[in-house]
């Protein structure tokens, strides 16, 4: 089932307003929604869902106007934060709600469809426990099941694995693709964590203050930030204001030679990647900078150093064998960094 | 070395909770000395009195029409006001919890209302709403409909008094439990009324079982209110603590605690019966709050 969203805005107090967002969502596609807190990401999702109605704009299921559809009937799955399971319930009629509610056939064949649902989570012997009784893992899985039970148009789940451990995590993770790959429901997935939205999801949308900045898959957003905000949300970045000179930019009236990424031309902020950023001997270089810390991490040396007057810091990876002192000044070569024109 | 580690192990420091023996013993036996003082003893003298010559006079005193009016009627009264308050509750808590509109904190603070108020100004409310002299009083004698020195009266008067006790209750769940659950019901396709009985109901139901018990407790013991709508008409319109009153002036002690020792044996099963489902049911109690 296709999705397309136009034009939605939706106020709300201060944060998580929708600001006239257009997203199209393939059918059978695993998507990702990612962005800070407030950025109106759950919104987009409870608006998909029919949870919160947008001021204006449209929602099309396939060809059809679900705009003013109840949430009852989109027919969607939702999956919730924290699961939101039927305390009182055991496994199996959480499972079953959806199925009688909708009269999805006689007893018997709802007693075989959560079976297969419980089969296909992995939690067959647990039918009859309650949720009290199942870890975080267990309990997100019932929440996929009762939700995957109606057959539902649409999958959206909220925040999945906000709040689950670590290695748990992970785990799901993997399992959530082989689920979405052997099923093949469209689904829609909320997430503040770039790592496994990267991971997760066949195109990841970006979000921030209300507004979609890019829609891509990983290697779009990694390498090939529309905005400066994507650039700098996904992945560790350090930015320096810099002018230019036609050809060069320039960082406090020095040019410096650099590969330059991406359309901008022009004055702004020039975003470095920690990795290609190298650290030389301060005579001969351009730029020049101080170094404010070293960290030693589980691959190397993690530095912090302020080019030229400023108070900018910039992040640099380094082999934990390199010389570098807290205090020292140092030559910098950007290896390749993307210029981006400053807003407003 | 570890040896002397070991030996110098420092006794913990004393926390916040731990207090030296003579003043836990202290503070234990004050506690106790003042609830056997105004709880304990007060209910010994009701059983004391109403015993005192001997069981048979004890068990007469029920034999009186006028003492079985009077149990009857506030069973009557518990009968009625109960169900309607448990209603009344539920829906006022539903909204207050589950939506958000303009005068919400005004009804908030109406609930609490009979809590602040004296029980017989609640009752004189009633009698100057339906009294002869009242605002409803003439309309009411041209239809000759008796709410005044009435069931009704007696009714709505411990209704007011009762109101808060479910609605208090349930109020803070509600709002702690949130919406979530509903609007996971909302997408799996369930509506209104379904959601409310198969999701909401059995979230709160330790805690309105709670309420409906206080409810029905006090609404067995009102007094000050009942007394002013009443009317104290013997056998029609007097409830158990009124015939309790009148037997104690009238000189009438063993009957007067009698009717007084089965007010405070219906207290002690309420109360009993709260401390068993705690006991039993306490994990669900405490589960349908948390989670």
């Amino acid at each position: 089932m296709d999705i397309r969203i136009v034009g939605v805005s939706k106020a709300f107090g201060r944060t998580g307003a929708l600001r006239g967002l257009d997203l199209e969502i393939s059918a059978g596609e695993l998507i990702a929604l990612l962005g800070p807190s407030g950025s109106g990401k759950t919104t987009l999702l409870r608006v998909i869902a029919g949870l919160e109605f947008p001021d204006t704009g449209q929602v099309y299921f396939g060809n059809e106007d679900a705009t003013g559809l109840a949430v009852q009937e989109r027919q969607i799955g939702f999956v919730f934060q924290h699961y939101a399971l039927f305390k009182h319930m055991t496994v199996f009629d959480n499972i079953a709600y959806g199925l009688r509610v909708r009269r999805r056939g006689t007893a018997t064949e709802i007693a075989a469809r959560v079976g297969e649902l419980l089969e296909l989570v992995q939690l067959t012997d647990f039918a009859a426990r309650h949720p009290r009784q199942l870890s975080g893992g267990q309990r997100q899985r019932v929440a996929l099941a009762r939700a995957l039970a109606v057959d539902p148009r649409v999958l959206l789940l909220d925040e999945p694995f906000g709040a689950l451990d670590a290695k748990i995590r992970r785990d799901l993770r993997r399992w959530l693709r082989e689920l979405h790959d052997r099923t093949g429901h469209t689904t829609v997935f909320v997430t503040h964590d770039q790592e496994e939205a990267i991971e997760l999801a066949d195109r990841v949308a970006i979000l921030n203050g209300g507004r979609i900045e890019q829609v891509g898959t990983a290697d779009d957003i990694y390498d090939r930030p529309a905005t400066a905000f994507v650039m700098s949300f996904v992945g560790d970045t350090s930015a320096i204001p810099v002018g230019f000179d036609g050809h060069r930019p320039s960082f406090e009236g020095r040019a410096f030679d650099t590969c330059l990424l991406g359309p901008h031309r022009g004055p702004g902020l020039f975003y470095v990647r920690p990795r290609d950023v190298e650290v030389t001997a301060p005579e001969a270089a351009a730029i020049t900078g101080k170094v404010r810390t070293v960290h030693r991490t589980a691959t190397g040396l993690r530095t912090q150093i302020s080019p030229g007057t400023t108070d900018t810091l910039i992040e640099i990876e380094l082999d934990s064998s390199a010389k570098v002192k807290a205090g020292s000044q140092v030559g910098l070569r950007f290896l390749r960094g993307r210029l981006f024109g400053v807003r407003g | 070395m570890s040896k002397r580690l070991v030996s110098k192990r420092p006794v913990p420091p004393p926390t916040a909770a731990t207090e030296r023996p003579v003043t836990r013993l202290c503070l234990t036996a004050v506690a106790l000395a003042f609830l056997a003082l105004f709880l304990v003893l007060p209910v010994i003298v009701v059983f004391s009195e109403a015993l005192a010559k001997g069981v048979t006079v004890y068990l007469e005193t029920f034999d009186d029409p006028d003492a079985r009016a009077a149990i009857e009627l506030t069973l009557l009264v518990v009968a009625i006001a109960v169900p309607l308050n448990l209603v009344f509750g539920v829906a006022a808590s539903w909204a207050i919890a589950k939506f958000e509109f303009r005068g919400k904190s005004l009804l908030i603070t109406l609930i609490d209302l009979p809590f602040s108020v004296s029980p017989v100004v609640s009752g004189l409310i009633y009698v100057l709403l339906f009294g002869s002299q009242g605002l409803f009083g003439p309309w009411l004698e041209a239809h000759d409909i008796k709410i005044l020195f009435a069931l009704p009266g007696i009714v709505l008067a411990t209704m007011f008094v009762t109101f808060p006790f479910v609605a208090r209750e349930l109020i803070p769940l509600m709002q702690e439990q949130g919406s979530l659950d509903e609007e996971a019901a909302l997408t799996l396709g369930a509506r209104g009324f379904r959601i409310f009985f198969t999701i909401t109901l059995p979230n709160v139901a330790w805690g309105l079982l709670y309420g409906v018990l206080l409810c029905t407790a006090r609404a067995m013991g009102e007094f000050g209110a009942v007394s002013v709508v009443s009317g104290h008409i013997r056998g029609v319109t007097d409830t158990m603590p009124l015939h309790v009153e009148i037997l104690y002036n009238e000189y009438n002690f063993v009957a007067a605690f009698a009717m007084a020792s089965l007010l405070t044996l219906m207290a002690v099963v309420t109360l009993a019966a709260k401390t068993v489902l705690e006991m039993h049911y306490g994990d669900a109690l405490a589960r349908t709050t948390r989670i």
